[in-house]
């Protein structure tokens, strides 16, 4: 993979092991009979990780610096268009503005965005405009959000996708298999979807806001790790309710069971929802106590999110200036 | 410092202060400190005595605070005393007027109080910004509704007068709200003494409820050490204590109070257990004892302390809590990313040193996090203790600490077996997925407040308060109302002053309106022999010899022998109490079956009125036949039998998703010292709440007119009545009384009877912290509806019990 730009100067962190991908492991049905969700613990956790943990000053520059690298700055409009997601890959080769990033020393820091996402339809484009700058291109295949097209169809669309170059690939699951805990055809599609991805990196989205109860958004995880996947993801964007604390929270526990448990780390993204340069902050705090700072980085943390830029552009600019910011001083992606 | 980019590779925490200015800055204008607040006005201590007041982050001065003196603690004392009667006359809707305000003062001023507190105190500024002050503006708002509604629901409840008030400095504002919103909105006026280390937020509270028009003399506060409390406990003119603290100084105040007519409340220490099932959601779990005894730095009178956990999980749980412990983060208590802050003061932190020596040259694993904690002030690392076990000091001892001990149980009666293996009884935590489970154990373990699925949480409509020698009394809640109300009939002539110059003059008195009807003409009288039969003990369902053998005679107030009667002694005394824990079943039993064997014992009185009423003839100045006591007797039953099923519990509206079930449970085996006056009626009227609520008793009927008692065995024995529930032992008072007063495992005594009696139970009830209810040498008309079967009989036979259990999958 390379998530990283070709001609960052980031130095590779000399505590961190290069991951081996999840390889998956064979359906363990009694562990995942065995997950336990208590829902009100849960909120109380969630509730209290942003007001246990904050960072001021110059440390919220920089997490909000770190915040902008573990994006997957997102485009999935009905109404997209080449030019619109050619001016989004510009804004995610260079997200901050450059006076910004001076006033802050952080000129040498690869401040770029982790990838681009978008339909099928959008990654030529995205891969052309994105050419060079090492942002590689996420896209959102198998009949993306609701995930009701023909098994086959969904298949095909993820060949597709990595043929057209995108080397990451965001699955919707079948919400039913969740509903009715078939978690052996939950287990078998993504398997599929993992083998049809190649070596392209697959995401399978749970789309949490439609599972019901946290206990299901836990097993569905565990089935997805086991099925091989390299990271989960919460939502589509697209569900009532999207990316929330305390399902991120059920998520990353589970991530930690299953690298307690199989020595393989696997990546979390968050999406939909998160509008605020606070809430980013909040997010990375909880993968930084829940995960350790191994999950800080691209290679294993993303954030799904559109507006979001926009809001960390404005504190940047408060942090450098004093003044408060408007969001017209930034340039639009 | 670092720099940008070198932040965003190590994405470190960095310094994340709030700023002290504010509270620093009130300090310095009350001229480092300001002295006492008596009479709604700052008073400099007559001794002309100060201390200083110690930042604990830092180990240096933060104020001076005053050490209140005799003439201090007087002159607060005579302010309350002087308000009282006017604050009460306010009604409810002026006191709540003004708890309102109170209320409102808090939020308004919340900040500087989390910032004070944090200073004063060491504990992290999340906590007191986010736990402690919004709970105390919680406990004013719903303070202001009960004084509001007062004259409804407590109907025929009156003040108590003046309120002593000594709290600790773990919580120091929200013990102080805990302590004086529900005082206040009874109509009490109180005089609180905070505690020498953490003084600040309750003169800074005074203040700014001066500001807000609370009349002065209503709230005063009294600072000083030990010697100021002492002052406190011991001043004539004080109506009640309410104490929160260490078990051993809430043993010295039940000692020093004992016979004063003070009423006393107490909340003390624990060792709360923290029960892990091994369906339980583990990683919940982890946090979950990060909020029991890494909340506050563990200085929690109910921090989740022992950790037992179902043996399958154990290995997986230690894993967890150690990778757990090692995120925590220990510094500046006014950081906003801090998790533990400093410990209160040198004393403490040896303490803690000291006893976590101990765990380890005792054999305990102890493991602590890889960081080290600040050098400045004083701070202790969480403490996690494996290989322990129950015998351990580590695991007996309240170490008042981050430090936790785990143990293993392997069945769920096995773990209650563990919980209940402690002297204390404040709290437990029990963390399951199976309902049925949570609420098999909860009604199980000996504790006030049990937690499932979460720990620590607690709202001003939940009562809080101990089992055992966690203390006693109530704070939050209707249950908690009690603490600050009497009944209104013994207003006027209640057991301080008036009650003790009462003192032997406690004979029989002529009855109320039950007496008027259905005197037996003395010719009907059954015509007894001089002497008929030698009455028994009665234990464990058996009529059985006394211990020592002997017997004493009983005579009718004209002096004829009409009986012997047996002469019981220690012995008897201890058989008693064993037959009464065994019959345990009693208490597990239903409601419904307690109230059918009430309805049986009244049937089977009622077959044998006549004679009865003839034995009752005997114990009659008049000479006349005891009829009227029967038939009270027999109702007095009925009303008991009414009751059994029907003393409900609540659902607390607590502000979570939850329910908080208040469930009153019986104290357990209560000995009862009946009146001399009405032998029947006397010991009826204690005996029937008592079983009514599933307790066993122990009861000393009427010394001299014991035989209407020891008649009654035979009725009790064909009622149904399970052998242990009720158990006689006559004989001298004297002698029998201070044994069961003094016995540990004795949860309650009543005493109907001299107020010499009343200081005895009271001062050997210390031992084990039993609740006491006594009558300081006061008649009380057992033939009046208020007096003989009021409410008050079924708050003392009960103990409330608050369960919290969230919901939601």
């Amino acid at each position: 993979m390379t998530h990283l730009p070709a001609g960052a100067t980031a130095r590779p962190d000399p505590h961190l092991p290069v991951h081996p991908r999840n390889p998956g492991m064979p359906l363990e049905l009694d562990w995942v009979q065995s997950v336990r969700v208590n829902r009100s613990a849960v909120e109380r956790r969630a509730a209290s990780l942003g007001a246990r943990r904050t960072v001021k000053k110059q440390w919220q520059a920089a997490w909000l610096l770190r915040a902008v690298t573990l994006m997957d700055l997102t485009t999935l409009s009905g109404d997209d268009t080449p030019g619109r997601v050619r001016r989004l890959c510009a804004k995610g080769r260079a997200p901050v503005r450059p006076d910004l990033l001076e006033a802050l020393g952080a000129t040498a820091l690869p401040i770029r965005v982790a990838a681009i996402c978008v339909y099928h339809a959008m990654v030529e484009t995205a891969v052309d405009a994105l050419a060079g700058s090492g942002i590689p291109v996420a896209a959102v295949s198998t009949g993306f959000p609701a995930g009701l097209s023909p098994f086959e169809q969904r298949r095909d669309e993820i060949t597709a996708s990595v043929g057209a170059g995108a080397e990451e690939i965001d699955v919707v699951i079948t919400r039913a298999h969740v509903l009715t805990g078939n978690w052996q055809a939950l287990y078998d599609e993504v398997r599929a979807f993992r083998e049809a991805c190649g070596d392209a990196h697959i995401k399978t989205i749970l789309a949490t806001g439609e599972l019901g109860t946290l206990r299901n958004v836990a097993r569905a995880s565990l089935v997805c790790m086991m099925a091989g996947a390299d990271f989960i993801k919460t939502s589509t964007g697209k569900e009532g309710v999207n990316a929330t604390l305390p399902v991120g929270l059920v998520m990353v526990r589970q991530i930690r069971e299953y690298l307690d448990r199989t020595g393989y780390r696997v990546g979390f993204k968050p999406a939909g929802g998160i509008r605020s340069a606070k809430d980013s902050l909040t997010w990375l705090g909880m993968m930084k106590e829940e995960l350790g700072d191994a999950w800080l980085r691209p290679e294993l943390f993303r954030l799904g999110a559109s507006s979001l830029l926009t809001d960390i552009e404005r504190q940047l600019e408060y942090f450098v200036t004093g003044r408060y910011s408007a969001d017209y001083r930034h340039p639009l992606g | 410092m670092a720099s940008i980019s070198e932040i965003f590779e190590t994405m470190e925490y960095g310094p994340a202060p709030e700023a002290a200015r504010p509270a620093l800055d009130w300090i310095a204008e009350h001229g480092g400190g300001p002295g006492h607040w008596i009479n709604g006005k700052w008073t400099r201590p007559a001794g002309g005595e100060w201390f200083d007041s110690v930042n604990p982050a830092s180990g240096k001065a933060l104020a001076k605070v005053a050490q209140g003196s005799a003439r201090d603690v007087n002159a607060a004392v005579r302010a309350a005393r002087a308000a009282q009667a006017e604050w009460a006359a306010l009604g409810g809707h002026g006191r709540a007027r003004h708890l309102y305000a109170l209320a409102r003062q808090v939020q308004k001023h919340s900040r500087l109080f989390a910032v004070m507190e944090s200073l004063d105190n060491g504990k992290p500024i999340r906590e007191s910004r986010d736990i402690d002050i919004p709970l105390v503006a919680r406990h004013f708002y719903h303070h202001a509704g009960w004084a509001q509604l007062m004259e409804t629901e407590l109907a025929g409840m009156a003040p108590l007068g003046v309120v002593g008030q000594i709290i600790p400095w773990n919580f120091p504002l929200l013990m102080l709200s805990w302590k004086i919103a529900p005082a206040l909105a009874m109509g009490n006026t109180v005089v609180l003494k905070p505690a020498e280390f953490t003084s600040l937020t309750a003169l800074l509270f005074a203040e700014i409820a001066g500001e807000a028009g609370l009349p002065p003399g209503v709230i005063n506060v009294v600072t000083g050490d030990g010697r100021t409390g002492e002052l406190l406990v011991k001043h004539d003119d004080v109506d009640k204590i309410a104490f929160t603290g260490s078990t051993d100084v809430g043993r010295l105040i039940r000692v020093a109070t004992a016979g004063s007519g003070k009423r006393l409340s107490l909340e003390l220490g624990g060792k709360s257990p923290f029960i892990v099932f091994e369906d339980a959601d583990l990683d919940s779990v982890v946090e979950g004892v990060v909020d029991a005894i890494w909340f506050n730095q563990g200085q929690v009178c109910c921090a989740g302390s022992r950790i037992l956990v179902q043996e399958g999980v154990a290995e997986r749980l230690v894993h967890k809590l150690r990778a757990r412990m090692e995120m925590l983060r220990v510094g500046n208590p006014l950081d906003k990313a801090v998790d533990i802050g400093a410990i209160i003061a040198p004393v403490q932190l040896e303490k803690i040193s000291q006893l976590v020596q101990q765990g380890r040259d005792e054999g305990a694993t102890i493991w602590q996090p890889s960081w080290s904690c600040p050098t400045e002030g004083y701070f202790f690392p969480p403490t996690l203790f494996t290989d322990v076990a129950p015998s351990a000091t580590v695991a007996q001892v309240e170490i008042f600490g981050p430090v936790v001990v785990l143990m293993t149980f392997r069945t769920p009666a096995e773990a209650v077996e563990l919980a209940n293996n402690t002297r204390y009884g404040l709290a437990a935590s029990v963390w399951t997925e199976s309902v049925n489970l949570a609420l098999d154990i909860a009604p199980k373990l000996a504790a006030g407040t049990v937690w499932v699925n979460c720990t620590n949480v607690f709202d001003a409509a939940a009562g809080f308060g101990g089992y055992r020698e966690s203390g006693f009394g109530r704070e939050g809640g209707r249950e908690g109302l009690m603490e600050y109300v009497k009944p209104s009939w013994e207003d006027g002539r209640t057991g301080r002053r008036e009650g003790r110059k009462a003192v032997g003059k406690a004979g029989r008195r002529d009855g109320g309106k039950n007496s008027k009807d259905g005197s037996v003409p003395s010719s009907r009288l059954p015509d007894f022999p001089p002497i008929d039969r030698t009455a028994k003990l009665y234990v464990g369902g058996k009529q059985v010899r006394p211990d020592g053998g002997y017997s004493d005679p009983v005579f009718d107030v004209a002096g004829r022998q009409v009986g012997e009667v047996s002469r019981g002694n220690r012995k008897d005394i201890r058989n008693a109490v064993e037959a009464a824990h065994k019959a345990r079943g009693w208490a597990e039993g239903t409601a419904h079956n307690r109230a059918q064997v009430l309805y049986y014992i009244a049937e089977n009185l009622a077959e044998r009125a006549e004679e009865f009423a003839g034995r009752l003839a005997g114990s009659r100045e008049d000479g006349k036949a005891g009829s009227p006591e029967v038939d009270a007797s027999i109702r007095r039953l009925y009303t008991w039998a009414a009751w059994a099923d029907k003393w409900d519990g609540h659902v607390h509206r607590t502000p979570y998703r939850n329910v908080t079930l208040a469930m009153p449970e019986p104290l357990g085996v209560i000995g009862i010292e009946c009146a001399e006056e009405a032998p029947l009626l006397g010991f009826v009227s204690t005996m029937a709440p008592a079983i009514a609520m599933g307790n066993r008793v122990i009861l000393l009927p009427s010394e001299r007119w014991p035989l209407a008692a020891t008649d009654l065995y035979q009725v009790l024995e064909t009622s149904d009545v399970p052998g242990g529930v009720v158990n006689i032992i006559t004989g001298p008072h004297a002698e029998l009384r201070p044994v069961l007063a003094a016995h540990d495992d004795v949860d309650g005594m009543w005493q109907f009877g001299s107020a010499e009696g009343a200081e005895e139970v009271e001062r050997l009830s210390a031992g084990n912290m039993k609740r006491t209810w006594v009558s300081y040498g006061r008649p009380r008309d057992w033939f009046d509806g208020m007096q003989g079967e009021g409410t008050e009989f079924l708050e003392h036979a009960t103990q409330v019990k608050n369960i919290w259990v969230p919901y939601g999958e």
